[in-house]
């Protein structure tokens, strides 16, 4: 199989416009012109959307309301009304990781989300915010995090190692999930493109597949989007309210 | 055994963990169309559940095979 019909070759970062600082190497590449269109595309529909706001809405207005009130809606009913001061960054991880999954969905277009650098990035954002703001609001009481009341001493010997490992574990399931799940469905696509591309006329069985597949991959899409942002309300939850 | 061919039977290995996410996701929309088929007034309520499970069970299976692009691609 020639390297064009690799499945995974569609992950490989492609340079655009070389750049260098010294030894550190900041080019511009097919990730970040990706990333570039995304929030483009996202402040683009949220200020042209909200610019004439009428009473009743219009189409692109109607999606800009929709998508704020989801996100409003999920960070009140998770976090409670402390937790609205974090929405603007929950509403800006949610929309960023929904457009990046549905646009690279589109073909030949790269898949960002595909990634481990980018979501590992993200849910490194989270774990760190979050443990800040928990020592902020609870200071050194944010350890009892790890030690929940009404617990037997002879318990905490097993209980304390459990939480914190699971507690540090979370960066990792966090960025896993979001980029296993692209990863694997985009290679899942590229694998019965393959097939098409060998088997001459019937090769629309493959491309029929493809198909019922790439609606399985717009509902991960949305799924995995609103998934990552219910987490990190969660987490967000732990932090201010313990437990 | 060469390394070659141990890598390609980790890969395979690793791919038993999706029998996990299987039972998994099975287990979670069961449960959801047995409690729909009880109260199906409490879809809004439950549905929003149903798919964070099917997302957070899922994943788990997706773990497996990230090992094993680890195992093919990595070492």
């Amino acid at each position: 199989m020639t390297i064009a019909l690799h499945p995974l070759a569609q992950f490989t970062v492609e340079t655009i416009l070389p750049l260098r600082i010294g030894r550190l190497n900041i080019s511009f590449t097919n990730a970040a012109l990706m990333m570039a269109i995304v929030v483009c595309l996202i402040t683009g529909i949220i200020v042209y959307g909200t610019r004439r706001a009428a009473l009743v809405p219009g189409r692109l207005q109607s999606l800009a309301e929709m998508s704020y009130e989801f996100v409003a809606d999920m960070v009140e009913s998770n976090v409670g009304h402390e937790g609205m001061p974090y929405f603007p960054f929950i509403f800006t991880l949610f929309t960023f990781i929904l457009f990046a999954n549905l646009l690279g969905l589109i073909p030949w277009a790269f898949s960002v989300t595909g990634q481990i650098v980018v979501t590992f990035a993200m849910a490194a954002v989270v774990f760190i915010g979050v443990t800040i703001i928990g020592f902020i609001r609870h200071g050194l009481h944010f350890l009892r995090f790890f030690a929940p009341e009404g617990v037997p001493k002879l318990l905490l010997v097993i209980l304390v190692p459990i939480e914190v490992i699971s507690y540090f574990i979370r960066p990792f399931t966090l960025s896993i999930r979001l980029f296993a799940n692209m990863l694997a469905g985009h290679t899942m696509l590229g694998i019965f493109a393959g097939f098409a591309a060998l088997i001459g006329v019937f090769a629309i069985f493959p491309i029929a597949i493809d198909v019922v597949l790439l609606a399985l991959e717009l509902l991960v899409a949305v799924l995995q989007a609103y998934v990552f942002a219910i987490l990190s309300c969660l987490y967000l939850n732990d932090a201010i309210h313990m437990h | 055994m060469d390394v070659a061919s141990a890598k390609l039977i980790g890969a395979g290995l690793a791919c038993i963990a999706l029998v996990g996410a299987g039972i998994g996701i099975g287990n979670v929309f069961a449960s959801l169309i047995s409690s729909l088929a009880r109260n199906p007034a409490a879809q809004g309520q439950v549905q929003p559940f149903a798919f964070l499970g099917f997302a957070l069970a899922e994943a788990t299976g997706l773990f497996g095979l990230a090992i094993a692009f680890l195992i093919l691609f990595v070492f």
